[in-house]
């Protein structure tokens, strides 16, 4: 670790003002982010504002985790946005439960109690499911929710990973395994609609624990943690890169052969590192749910996976840091150009993405680097 | 100085679609020894390395180490169990430092938990620095990888192998592609590389051969030609018969 930190002070011969300033970009970014995040825009935006950029911190969290699979592991997964699902639906699971015990819900009317449907989520008592199926049964409590959210994705990505990358499955090939997984799990929510919400996805909620979700302090609240998660993650993710491991994925993207012959099993680090990822998506989808009130199957599928991966492409593929403000200023322009042009948001997204790989291969964080004029550093 | 075989491979076979790379083949190192395997493009000299390291699977036959049986083992364990490869093409981590390369090399802390939690010693840095010295990189430590010269990034792959302390060390061409300077180097670096350990080496280059090999063995068509001293083996007429030639 000290290590590094030598090479990367080391042979600056004369530090101009732009690398100065590149510098300390550099070594000052989680803090220039944090102030930014947690102080700049609680403070400036609106409540509505702010929570359009909870919506985008939100979706940062899986772009963290793709700078680490794709930037430093070599291996691109089209299949975050099934792992942001997964968080995403566990809580919106609890949340309508929570809220069909709420009379106030349209699951916990008086009507519901009249019909015999109380207690069940509203879509259910529509598509005639009668009792609640065995496996909503766990998310009631918000004991096992939580713990679920961060345990269950990490755990299914890596036993895919894992089988997949001993087998020695990688490049595209890996990249088109996660694509399918991502299609499966649409498939399977769009196609289940009495157990799942189908295409409409699970939407109404009302409290969080007995917090007034409509609040604008619940809304507060919600958005500071999320944003405190999120530098958690980005912390987690230096911790990683720094530690040897860090240097062991980087060997593994070089040349995955020779590290077998350092004493590495690929395999596992892969699989690890993937399933940090799948962590990181899955809490961003929690805390999406939460706040924006909404679990829904348009998030799941093979579209929003590559645009997770364009909001990573966008900060920087080597850049933790980067990739949140990737996925801000992405989310931002989604915004903006689907409420006045519609129909051609996923053309504008296409050709961010062609003009990215052409002229910033290194996306934002790139220009950074530009500033200090090395170019060679990572 | 031979004392006890350190690797015995016995009546080994790998066919590649039905063609035979390496035919019933016996081959056996003694500790300590350097040994240099010649033959042929197509003698099956790589095959016969990759077999040792667990790069490739034999179809049948045995690879005993230090008693141990390889042919069942995944590359990794082959490499923690004491065997160092250096494969024909400098194979380096190009993203990362001479030091880092070094550094990820030592032969601790290689799993995910371990390697999360590491921290370097002095002793480590030390070792790297001794290991730099010996493969002459010791002015390149913060040098990317990448940048080095061709001969420097042989070196460097040495210079893997040893910081891994390997108890047998395969060597695919070390010197190939080098400058007559550096094949010197390397034959300096190789001989004192030796000392305390087991070398099996491929290498094209006679002069060189006839520097370094305690024994040399030739292979031709999968099989054991001749196996002797450098001498004995330059005079057997099979041998000069399908690789010195005449």
């Amino acid at each position: 670790m000290t290590n590094h930190v030598v090479s990367g002070a080391a042979g600056n011969g004369q530090v101009g003002r732009r690398a100065a300033l590149a510098n300390f970009i550099d070594r000052s970014g989680l803090v220039i982010l944090a102030i930014l995040i947690l102080v700049v825009l609680p403070a400036f935006l609106s409540m509505f504002r702010l929570g359009l950029a909870a919506k985008y911190l939100s979706f940062a969290f899986p772009a963290v985790g793709i700078v680490l699979i794709w930037g430093y592991g070599g291996i691109l997964s089209l299949g975050q946005a099934a792992f942001f699902g997964l968080g995403s639906y566990m809580m919106a699971m609890f949340l309508k439960l929570e809220g069909a015990a709420n009379p106030n819900s349209s699951s916990g009317t008086e009507l519901a109690t009249f019909f015999g449907t109380k207690g069940l989520p509203d879509f259910m008592a529509w598509n005639s499911v009668e009792s609640l199926p065995w496996w909503w049964e766990p998310f009631h409590y918000a004991w096992f929710t939580i713990p679920a959210i961060l345990i269950i994705p990490p755990l299914v990505a890596f036993a895919i990973g894992y089988v997949n990358f001993k087998k020695r499955v990688s490049g595209v090939y890996f990249a088109i395994v996660t694509l399918a997984i991502s299609a499966i799990m649409m498939i399977v929510i769009i196609g289940n609609q009495g157990l799942t919400g189908g295409v409409n996805g699970i939407n109404d909620f009302k409290t969080f624990m007995g917090m007034d979700l409509d609040s604008d302090r619940a809304k507060m609240v919600m958005y500071f943690i999320t944003a405190i998660l999120l530098l958690l993650a980005v912390m987690m993710g230096t911790f990683i890169l720094r530690s040897r491991a860090g240097r062991v994925l980087v060997a593994i993207r070089d040349l995955e052969d020779r590290s077998r012959f350092s004493g590495y099993d690929p395999a596992m680090f892969k699989a690890f590192i993937f399933a940090v990822a799948a962590l990181f998506s899955s809490i961003g989808g929690a805390m999406f749910s939460i706040q924006w009130g909404l679990a829904s199957p348009a998030l799941v599928g093979i579209v929003p996976s590559i645009e997770m991966v364009i909001y990573a492409a966008v900060g920087g593929r080597l850049s933790l840091i980067g990739a949140v403000y990737g996925a801000f200023l992405v989310g931002y322009a989604k915004t903006v150009f689907s409420e006045n042009f519609v129909e051609y948001w996923i053309y504008f997204i296409g050709g961010l993405f062609i003009v990215i790989v052409m002229f910033l291969p290194k996306g934002l964080a790139g220009l950074v680097e530009n500033l200090r004029g090395d170019g060679g550093r990572q | 100085m031979p004392s006890g075989k350190i690797l015995s491979v016995t009546n080994l076979t790998v066919s590649f679609d039905g063609f035979k790379a390496l035919d019933s083949l016996d081959f056996f190192v003694q500790e300590n020894e350097l040994r240099v395997v010649i033959g042929p493009n197509g003698a099956g000299k790589t095959t016969l390395l990759d077999l040792i390291c667990g790069k490739t699977k034999p179809t049948s036959g045995s690879i005993e180490f230090k008693g141990q049986e390889l042919t069942g083992m995944i590359d990794y364990q082959i490499t923690r169990a004491g065997i160092g490869r250096k494969f024909q093409t400098p194979s380096i981590y190009q993203d990362l430092t001479v030091y880092d390369n070094l550094e990820i090399s030592f032969p601790e802390k290689r799993s995910v938990y371990g390697s999360l939690f590491f921290k370097s010693t002095p002793e480590i840095s030390d070792k790297i620095n001794v290991v730099a010295q010996q493969i002459f990189l010791a002015d390149q430590l913060l040098t990317k990888a990448g940048m080095l010269s061709h001969g420097q990034k042989q070196w460097l792959e040495i210079g893997l192998c040893l910081m891994q302390d390997p108890e047998l060390l395969l060597l695919d061409e070390p010197v190939a592609g080098m400058s007559a300077r550096e094949r010197e180097q390397t034959a300096d670096l190789l001989m004192d590389v030796s000392k305390g350990r087991s070398l099996v080496l491929i290498e094209h280059d006679m002069a060189f051969v006839e520097k370094i090999a305690h024994t040399v063995t030739v292979l031709h068509q999968g099989k054991l030609l001749a196996e002797g001293s450098m001498q004995a083996v330059q005079d057997d007429e099979r041998v000069i018969d399908v690789y010195l030639g005449g």
